[in-house]
């Protein structure tokens, strides 16, 4: 791992204080402890998996979860575009969650979704659950984007430089009895799969088959969110 | 006031018919007085609650009503014209139909209530039809019963809620004479309590003349249950009748006088297994009763290691496949075992005949619950029942001592009746929906008189109603996709079938903890951290709470379908474990029981404690170590909350003994870390038993203590049950899986589904992202408001904890010692056998993201 440094903290347990830089294909990103990705240098703002109206969706169903889910992940959104002022967003598919979900955005939601596209770029990577994103959401509207050594797509398929989501990866991690579970960046330095971003999205483990198709044989690391950092952990530790 | 103390019988003549006396007399019989009352009520139209022991005939008690009842009417019946029994529309009132009732518990007890029934009806020649209708009943049967109803339906309580959702349930129930509950102290203690007393409510307005018979083992409160016999009236209480019956010979209880070392903590009593073992070889049949699946495994396993004699011990807990325990079951009835080990799975009901000797291991809890156990041996009344008690380490000794006396005192200790639970009230109200629809305010009037809901207020009934109907939530935007809509006349009906058939699927409110399936498989390689393929496929040994498997990094072993195994990895829905060599398993799998010590039994502890003389009635061992105790530190008083600190290792400790049982500590010692981290003590965990709680850290307690950077009025202020309470329970585990309960219960999230195909894992939707979306923007929501509730008696015990911090007020004494005192041993042992609590996620974390750096490093 680039750039780990030990260092004691005041309880004198020794930490890591710059697991917040994940690199990928040699590009730092800055993993915030929202579970969105920063690229100082382009200012440029990656969150993948929002599932925009899941809750409503479920509602259709006759699961009638709470409607503020959508509330939540835009306040969230809000909180870390205020930290890092970027001048591109890019929202890494599944942002709604179903083909329909956009007609159901409230019109306060509308509103805050606005202002937040207001005075800078933002790219709609589609996904699979919103493969047809109309054109009057603000922004642009593509299937994939390569900026430099980088190339930003919703289903991960293992290329170099990959910025990915889809699988919303998490894990477990456990010691003494304890044990916690949490959403994480899965990466090997090389390419990375994003934690969803959404208030209702759920997790897939670490250790499912589909993460060791897109890691290569010698293993990657899980960054977790945790409560005040982010913590690097190697996968073959998690469960 | 009813009478309370029966009155020499009353004539046998007025009350029993011919055939009946008849019947007694040539088994050689007389009827029991209390058997005799309960006919006299029947007769004078009144419900009435039995209180009896085991052994006291009370089944019968309960049915001979009904028996005597119905044999007469269809004499009548057969003298005059005879009724089609065909429905041909709800409002047919019929002459035969359902009379009576029975509910239990289990299953198991209804099907074996069912045998026990048909053996006087078939030899006075009664013709009478009694059938069961349970979960396994087929569908076919289940159709015939609501078309063509037997005389008696013995069912339980997720049965009548289903067949009250029924359009027919007004044909099938108007003619309801009577309903017999069967284990009515078990049944009230629980959220399926909350739901059959709905469904009575319900009852009582379908068949106004329905009287109810409760039959129910010794409770503290006999005036309490008995009101949720009887609709409640409104403003006032009403309650049916008690009649309790005498003449049960006091029990023989006695606690084991080993001849080991007795053990400073843990819970396997391996140290008396022996002794356990000649008890086993010197009596009949023997009923080991422990507390958790776990100990039984181990001490069943142990139990035959030294089984030179081949004796026929079996072992039953609720885990084991059905099919198992059924033949455990047989063997017994059949007498063909001399031991069994159980867990609470065999607490209740099911007549086994010739038990001579109960056993019980580690802690009673309570002692009405002991009393219960204990029951289980002997089933003639007037033989006393014998039971050898087995303390597991020294604090059992002194809870044992304690329910010994209370035993001989007779004193209960039940928990009070519940207040009926919001999400169970949900529950229900989509059910009455699927049924003749309701206007809110007949279903509103209907609840209240039943008497866990008899002080529900209008306005959380009405949250409940726009709960099913749209959410209940704040923003109106689900109204097109209501579950419940209001016709024109404002009755509430179910807006689609769908609906009916999902809450026809989800009905019941026992909620199972996630189960993984334990496969056996070959060891794969060694080294640290490996991620090579397991080979799939292997014998299933059982299954496992998923929580526990969660706890667990592969290369752990524990005690699994009476083997050492090791943890190997987690697949879908399997759990893959391999042979471990290991005689001792590295994770104890000892998760406390489901219950926590009783309050009454604790201050019992105390007292016992406190008064010197009684110490004369412990073992040796255990006085010696109260005396030592009492020289190097104190004794702690009735009253008094004692607290010790000291240094071991380069850490600083701080115990308390408020003696509230392990929920209430739990969270006692997570609120208590809260505080200390904010003195800036630097907490690093803490540990809780039954009786203390232990919390160790980098600051110097003593020292910050004494000078006064650490008040401990102030660390026990029950203030603490406010903001810091509310900060915990944002993050609080054991708060996410009480809401989850609730959500289910209620019917927001779906236990089953009628697409079978979709694997589980798939559309288990997370209730822990529902709950912290719903505690951020709609706080005061009713199901937060249920899971609080639950929270205050439930896996948080808060009332107990706020009853705890309110009793120790002004009365803490501080100890400071140089080093560990002897009352302090026990707890301070299960540090690293217990799990560490704690829910600050960094802190964990951080630890294992150390490894990847020393990995990094060397």
């Amino acid at each position: 791992m680039a750039g780990t440094s030990p260092a004691m903290t005041e309880n004198g347990a020794i930490s890591i204080t710059s697991t917040r830089t994940l690199d990928v294909a040699g590009v730092p990103f800055h993993a915030d402890l929202s579970g969105a990705l920063f690229w100082e240098e382009q200012r440029l703002l990656v969150v993948s998996d929002l599932h925009l109206e899941k809750g409503s969706s479920f509602a259709a169903r006759g699961v009638l979860l709470p409607p503020y889910d959508t509330l939540a992940t835009l306040s969230r959104l809000a909180a870390v575009v205020a930290r890092h002022d970027p001048r591109v967003v890019v929202a890494l598919g599944d942002s709604f969650h179903d083909r329909t979900a956009h007609e159901r955005l409230s019109a306060d939601d509308r509103d805050a979704l606005a202002s937040l596209q207001n005075g800078r770029d933002w790219i709609w990577i589609s996904g699979n659950h919103d493969p047809m994103l109309p054109r009057d959401l603000g922004g642009t509207v593509a299937d994939e984007v390569a900026i430099g050594p980088i190339a930003f797509r919703h289903e991960p398929t293992g290329a170099h430089g990959e910025i990915a989501g889809h699988l919303h990866p998490k894990a477990r991690v456990s010691a003494r009895g304890r044990s916690m579970e949490r959403r994480c960046f899965a990466s090997d330095g090389m390419r990375v799969v994003m934690p969803a971003f959404g208030a209702y999205a759920g997790g897939l483990s670490i250790r499912d088959a589909a993460f060791a198709k897109i890691f290569p044989k010698n293993g990657f690391v899980a960054h977790l969110l945790g409560d005040r950092r982010v913590h690097a952990i190697a996968a073959s530790r998690c469960s | 006031m009813p009478p309370r103390i029966l009155k020499s019988p009353a004539k046998p003549a007025t009350l029993l018919p011919d055939r009946f006396q008849a019947w007694f007399a040539a088994r050689g019989w007389t009827p029991r007085a209390h058997q005799l009352a309960l006919l006299e009520k029947a007769r004078e139209d009144r419900s009435a609650l039995l209180i009896a022991p085991t052994g006291a005939g009370k089944t019968l008690a309960g049915f001979l009503p009904t028996l005597v009842e119905v044999s007469s009417q269809v004499a009548e019946r057969d003298a005059g014209a005879k009724t089609s029994l065909v429905s041909t529309g709800r409002t047919v009132q019929r002459t035969g139909g359902l009379h009576t009732l029975y509910i239990s518990p289990l299953k198991a007890l209804a099907v074996d209530i069912a045998r026990n029934l048909e053996r006087p009806i078939a030899e006075m020649g009664l013709p009478i039809k009694v059938e069961t209708r349970t979960g396994d009943t087929p569908v076919s049967r289940r159709q015939r019963q609501r078309r063509y109803p037997p005389d008696i339906l013995l069912t339980t309580p997720e049965q009548v809620a289903l067949l009250l959702s029924s359009d027919d349930a007004p044909f099938l129930f108007s003619s309801l004479k009577r309903i017999v509950l069967d284990e009515l102290h078990a049944l009230v203690t629980s959220k399926r309590g909350d739901l059959l007393s709905l469904g009575l409510a319900r009852l009582w307005r379908l068949a106004p003349q329905l009287r109810a018979i409760g039959l129910s083992a010794t409770v503290a409160e006999p005036d309490e249950l008995a009101r949720f016999l009887v609709p409640q009236p409104g403003g006032k209480e009403a309650a049916a009748d008690v009649v309790v019956a005498g003449g049960a010979a006091p029990p023989l209880v006695e606690m084991l006088d080993t001849s080991e070392r007795l053990p400073w903590a843990g819970h396997s009593a391996r140290h008396a297994l022996a002794e356990v073992y000649e008890l086993i070889k010197q009596n009949k049949t023997t009923l080991v009763f422990v507390n958790t699946r776990s100990q039984a495994e181990m001490l069943f396993q142990e139990l035959w290691r030294m089984n030179d004699d081949g004796l026929a011990i079996a072992l039953h807990h609720g885990s084991l496949d059905v099919a198992q325990r059924r033949k455990v079951e047989d063997a017994m009835s059949a007498g063909r075992l001399r031991g069994v080990v159980c867990t609470s799975s065999l607490d209740l009901g099911i007549d086994w005949g010739d038990v001579d000797l109960v056993v019980n291991i580690g802690a009673p809890k309570g002692s009405s619950r002991l009393m219960q156990r204990i029951g289980r041996a002997n089933h003639r009344l007037d033989e006393a029942s014998r039971a050898v008690l087995v303390p597991a380490n020294r604090f059992e000794v002194l809870e044992c001592r304690a329910a010994i006396d209370a035993i001989a005192e007779n004193v209960q200790d039940t928990p009070p009746l519940r207040t009926g639970g919001l999400d169970v009230l949900a529950q229900h109200v989509l059910g009455r929906a699927c049924g003749e629809p309701f206007f809110s305010d007949d279903l509103y009037g209907e609840v209240l008189t039943a008497a866990p809901y008899s002080n529900l207020a209008r306005r959380d009934f009405d949250d409940v109603v726009d709960f099913v109907a749209t959410g209940g939530y704040a923003l109106k935007t689900y109204e097109r996709f209501a579950r419940i809509k209001q016709d024109k006349e404002g009755r509430w009906r179910v807006a689609n079938p769908k609906v009916r058939q999902s809450y026809r699927l989800n009905v019941g409110t026992i909620v199972e903890e996630p189960m993984l399936k334990v496969r056996l498989v070959r060891s794969r390689s060694t080294g640290s951290g490996s991620t090579g393929a397991i080979a799939r496929g292997g014998r299933v040994l059982g299954e496992i709470e998923e929580y526990f498997i969660e706890c667990l990094t592969p290369g752990d072993t524990f005690v699994f379908g009476g083997e050492v195994v090791r943890y190997e990895a987690l697949a879908e829905d399997q759990a893959y474990v391999s042979r471990a060599a290991d005689k001792d398993p590295k994770v104890p799998s000892y998760m406390g029981g489901k219950f926590p010590l009783s309050t009454y039994l604790a201050e019992r502890v105390r007292r016992l404690l406190d008064d010197r003389r009684a110490w004369n009635a412990l073992p040796e061992q255990v006085r010696d170590w109260l005396s030592l105790q009492k020289d190097v530190s104190r004794v702690p008083g009735v009253r008094e909350l004692l607290v010790e600190t000291f240094p071991r290792g380069n850490k600083h400790y701080l115990i308390c003994y408020p003696f509230e049982g392990r929920l209430a500590h739990q969270t006692l010692g997570m609120l208590l870390t809260r505080r200390l981290e904010r003195v800036r003590a630097r907490p690093l965990g803490f540990v809780a038993n039954e009786y203390a709680v232990a919390i160790w850290g980098l600051g110097d307690a003593s020292f910050m203590i004494r000078n006064g950077q650490l008040d401990l009025d102030a660390l026990f202020s029950p203030d603490m049950l406010g903001d810091d309470l509310e900060a915990w329970l944002a993050e609080s585990a054991l708060m996410k899986r009480t809401f989850r309960n609730c959500a289910l219960i209620s019917g927001l999230i779906e236990r089953r589904f009628t697409d079978e195909d979709k694997s589980r894992r798939q559309v288990l939707f997370s209730t822990d992202l529902v709950y912290d979306v719903l505690r951020k923007h709609q706080a005061d929501h009713v199901l937060l408001r249920a899971a609080r509730a639950d929270a205050a008696t439930g896996l948080l015990d808060l009332r107990r904890l706020g009853n705890m911090l309110a009793r120790i007020q002004g009365r803490i004494t501080h100890r400071e010692l140089d080093h560990v005192s002897p009352l302090a041993v026990p707890v301070m042992l299960e540090i690293g056998r217990e799990s560490v609590y704690g829910e600050a996620a960094d802190e964990l974390l951080a630890e294992a993201a150390e490894e990847l750096v020393k990995e990094a490093m060397s």
